[in-house]
């Protein structure tokens, strides 16, 4: 991590594992990526815990009976286009151009908006039609699967405003960057979580 | 206004627990007031509190864990006194609903709150070292993995003095541990401090392996590394994916708990096999996260001390990325007796056999290492042999109950427990202690005292079969676990060897807290001047010690493994190219200390159901990491000539410690 | 951005092309919306046979994933991103295993064990 180390060697013949320390965008970037693969796993907790306890309805109402599809297929497109604007604010980022950054950015947060407006009604009709979390496990298990995806889209999107933030404030340096980054990976693995929640729990709903 | 907490959460009417928090509070306030009077706050908060130097963290995680044996330990101490006494009609001086808090409080507490910081503790001070680095990855989250890790703690012991602890085994199986059952506050003190303490262990992980994948010196390639380092890169691995199922598993019976969800209640559809399923799917890789940074240790104390080369790198490395696969693959040996059937119970035995093939791989490794090797009984071969001797028979008792048909007898017998205990002191403690013996003199600058630390082997070793072995013999008996009290006098006096047992061990732990004095105040005679008290062949004994913070002068060249015996005999072990540069040291900073003290107020809050409270922590919390997020100054620049003079006066001591005679 | 001179590989979710690697996440939605369609056509349509309609469905949604992590986060097994392969291979290892092994073990369980509502009936 000094600045007036001697440099490290580069030529290419070199296999990449022995040419030292990898730089602070690296070594920052790998270490988001195991978070969110860590994140995947405790998604793949409550996967699996809804698919064991999906037919425990205890008398309630069922998963065919509640879900609505063109309702998920709505927040399945704005999510997805949200990543794609996502991808393209990274590249905004990468190229320093702050206009093309906030244009792109601000439409994702946009989408984002929606996606977590449409579920947030969802989720309220559901409980003031007697279908809360706390009347089966069933229940329960959605919620909690579906609620955990929402929450980190909703974390996303207040990281998402805290980094136009720090963009205005501190400009593209290094760090800000680097943020932004990990947050373009983030929102996608989001999108890639949400491809499973769909499938599994609204069509695998029969 | 607060919630559930009033002031008949204090236990007045106990005196034990009463007692013991006037002394603790005594003894703590006394210390504090010391630390004051000495002016050493200031220094304390500087050099200990804010560090992000890996080294100043180890320590510290060391610290947590011996702190937390004592307590820990006096639980234990307080269960073998009882079984001793209670048998027959006798009732024994612990009522149940006492008892069952101790034996809850002994297994978190020893796992989460002495193997873990022992084990993080120890990669933490040794893997930058040895991958030739001058820090892990992320030196701040560092600090903010072990504040969290002591917020849980000062949460359960806290849960002592102001409510009351789980009385539901140190895995909280539903239903006793959901709200109908366990309505009083002491799950809740279990669940937060583990969620919270989770958390850093989690990022701890994170930072970890990403310093080991993508930091090591120039020319350490894999095939370079130290073996520590493959051991340490197979365990956070682990503690990345296991994890993270404890922390949804936990939250969704806090849900339950809570919120009245139905994830794993009786009624309304749940169904609390799950919740074993699970919370196994985190326990097993969990163990394999304590072993194999002890494996770790053994393999370099054991080729340092036999003057060779460790044997069969290259199958001790398979061996490890085997045990680290497979610790995935065997989870239900933990429950065969619940009813899975002959199907499942069969494919998990056999998986369960399979992952003894590349620790035996391990354990002959060593064997062959130490064989034809100039061995030097150094305290740390004591604690190597002694570990390859217990650590097997423990194994050998862990494939008898993988055989499923067996497990049904002995399941949560007193076998069962002799073997767990078996194979984590003989590994995990042993391991611990080499370590720490190995690796004092290049955190401190002076060896432990070594006739004190033969001593302490010997109580252990001594103590753990005195201990345990009669164990074995009352669980084949049908003794259970979790047992305040038996009706068969026959049992008594295998309990009372035990408990002698226990008394030796807790000898053995007076005696560290000895040595750790008595070479405090030897230290001059006991100094190590050349940092490389053992004539070791990594690359940690080529800095002094204890090492500057930025490690290393010169950030070494590797060619091989071993890479400092290499240099030593090549006798390069301190060329440079070009002379010392400026050295940026990242700067320390509060943000671990202050995110633990409102993850603290938060979980406190939480645990008594005070909301404005909980809101007020979670805000705080927010602010400290907001605060942060805007910090551009990051880094001290340390000029080169400061760095130049002190290599300079280190190579002179070293150089007259040599011609002094070294032993 | 030469990966060439990279110590250790690059980062996940960097382009080859860089800054000009806009095509892709164009490409990706392309792919990814006809798959999305086809999931929720896959859902409610009567023209497959019912029995394969989970194994189509867990086929697109697949399919999806690997259109996310190839055109979105740039991961594919070029040796400067074996790290970044190897971690997501380890992740979703680990993922199959909690889930489908989850899955397996509660449905022996289920099938040979009484289920709490029923003990709950039979008890005094």
């Amino acid at each position: 991590m000094s600045a007036a180390d001697p440099a490290l060697p580069t030529e290419i013949g070199i296999p990449l594992s022995l040419r030292g320390a990898a730089t602070i965008r690296v070594v920052a970037g790998f270490g988001f990526w195991l978070f969110l693969l860590s994140d995947i796993i405790l998604f793949a907790a409550l996967f699996a815990t809804y698919s064991v306890l999906s037919s425990s309805t205890a008398g309630g109402p069922t998963a065919a009976e509640l879900f609505d599809k063109k309702h998920v297929f709505l927040e399945t497109m704005c999510l997805l286009a949200s990543s794609v604007t996502c991808g393209f604010g990274s590249l905004a980022v990468q190229r320093t151009d702050a206009r093309a950054m906030y244009l792109w950015m601000a439409t994702t947060f946009v989408l984002g908006v929606c996606f977590v407006a449409m579920e947030g009604r969802e989720f309220a009709g559901m409980v003031a039609s007697g279908a809360g979390p706390s009347h089966s496990a069933f229940l329960s298990a959605f919620f909690t699967l579906v609620g955990t995806h929402g929450l980190h889209v909703s974390l996303g999107l207040v990281w998402l405003v805290i980094m136009l933030l720090q963009a205005t404030t501190l400009g593209f340096q290094p760090m800000v960057s680097r943020r932004f980054f990990s947050f373009g990976l983030f929102w996608h693995a989001l999108d890639i979580v949400w491809i499973g929640v769909f499938t599994i729990v609204y069509l695998g709903a029969r | 206004m607060f919630g559930r907490l009033s002031w008949a959460a204090i236990p007045f009417d106990q005196p034990i627990i009463m007692g013991t928090g006037a002394v603790l509070g005594m003894v703590l306030f006394t210390v504090l007031l010391l630390i004051g009077r000495k002016g050493a706050w200031p220094y304390l908060w500087r050099e200990w509190i804010t560090s992000v130097d890996h080294k100043r963290i180890g320590v510290m995680y060391m610290i947590l864990g011996l702190v937390m044996l004592i307590r820990g330990f006096s639980d234990a101490i307080m269960m073998r006194t009882q079984l001793a006494i209670a048998a027959g009609h006798a009732k024994g001086y612990l009522p149940p609903e006492h008892y069952d808090q101790v034996f809850t409080a002994h297994g978190t507490i020893m796992i989460f709150f002495v193997a873990m910081p022992f084990v993080v503790g120890l990669m933490n001070f040794a893997v930058p070292l040895q991958l030739g680095v001058r820090d892990v990855a992320f030196p701040k989250l560092n600090s903010v993995s072990f504040w969290l890790t002591a917020s849980g703690v000062l949460l359960v012991n806290l849960s002592l003095f102001v409510g009351e602890f789980a009385r539901t085994g140190w895995l909280a199986y539903p239903p006793l541990s959901e709200l109908a059952y366990s309505p009083g506050v002491g799950v809740d003190y279990y669940l937060w401090s583990l969620q919270l303490s989770g958390v850093g262990t989690l990022l701890a992980g994170i930072n970890l392996t990403t310093t080991i994948l993508k930091m090591r010196a120039p020319g350490m390639g894999y095939s370079r590394m130290p073996i520590f380092c493959w051991t340490a890169l197979a365990s956070n691995l682990l503690i990345v994916a296991a994890f993270p199922v404890l922390t949804a598993t936990f939250a969704m019976l806090l849900l339950d708990r809570y919120c009245d969800f139905h994830f794993f209640t009786n009624e309304l559809g749940g169904n609390p096999m799950m919740y074993i399923n699970l919370i196994w799917i985190w326990g097993h890789p969990e163990v394999y996260i304590l072993i194999l940074p002890a494996f770790g240790v053994f393999s370099e104390v054991v080729a340092t001390f036999s003057g060779k080369p460790l044997f069969g790198y290259r199958s001790m490395v398979l061996a490890t990325m085997a045990i680290c696969i497979l610790s995935f693959m065997v989870w239900l040996h933990h429950f065969f007796t619940m009813g899975a059937g002959a199907d499942v119970n069969g494919f998990f035995g056999i998986m369960t056999m399979i992952i003894a093939v590349p620790t035996g791989v391990k354990v002959f490794n060593w064997l062959f290492t130490l064989y034809g090797g100039r061995i030097q009984y150094t305290v740390p071969i004591y604690w190597t042999i002694g570990f390859i001797i217990t650590f097997v028979i423990g194994g050998m008792t862990g494939v008898l109950m993988a055989i499923p048909p067996a497990d049904f007898v002995l399941h949560n017998s007193l076998f069962l427990i002799a073997h767990f205990h078996n194979v984590a002191i003989g590994g995990v403690v042993f391991g611990a202690m080499a370590g720490y013996t190995y690796w004092f003199p290049k955190a401190f600058g002076f060896k432990l005292n070594e006739r004190l630390g033969k001593a302490i082997f010997w109580c252990w070793f001594i103590g753990f079969y005195l201990a345990f072995m009669p164990l074995y013999a009352l669980g084949l008996m049908g003794a259970t676990r979790r047992m305040q009290h038996y009706p068969d006098t026959h049992w008594q006096p295998l309990m009372l060897v035990a408990l002698a047992g226990a008394v030796v061990i807790l000898l053995g732990i007076v005696l560290t807290a000895v040595q750790l004095a008595v070479s405090i105040r030897q230290r001059h005679v006991e100094r190590d001047c050349s940092g490389d008290p053992w004539n070791g062949r990594t690359l940690e004994w080529s800095v002094p010690s204890p090492p500057p913070p930025w490690n290393f002068t010169h950030i070494p060249d590797v060619q091989r493994t071993d890479a400092y015996w290499q240099m030593k005999k090549e006798g390069n072990a301190a060329t440079a190219s070009a002379g010392p540069f400026d050295m940026y040291v990242p700067r320390n900073s509060p943000v671990g200390i202050l995110l633990a003290f409102f993850a603290v107020i938060s979980g406190f809050a939480l645990i008594w159901r005070i909301d404005w409270l909980a809101a007020l922590g979670l805000v705080g919390a927010v602010v400290v990491v907001l605060r942060e997020a805007w910090k551009t100054d990051l880094e001290i620049c340390v000029p080169a000539e400061r760095v130049a003079a002190f290599a300079h006066s280190h190579d002179v001591a070293a150089r007259a410690s040599v011609d002094g005679g070294r032993s | 951005m030469n990966s060439h001179l990279q110590a250790q590989g690059t980062v996940p979710g960097v382009d080859a092309r860089g800054v000009h690697g806009g095509r892709s996440y164009l490409i990706g939605l392309l792919c990814a919306v006809p798959l999305t369609v086809a999931s929720f056509w896959a859902a409610t349509t009567s023209l497959v046979y019912p029995p394969a309609v989970p194994v189509l469905l867990a086929a697109l949604a697949i399919a999806q994933m690997g259109v996310h992590v190839a055109f979105f986060l740039h991961i594919s097994s070029a040796p400067d991103q074996t790290n970044n392969f190897l971690a997501l291979a380890f992740g979703v290892f680990v993922t199959a295993l909690v889930v489908f092994g989850s899955m397996m073990i509660m449905a022996h369980l289920n099938h040979n064990m009484m289920s709490m509502d029923e003990l709950t009936k039979i008890q005094r």
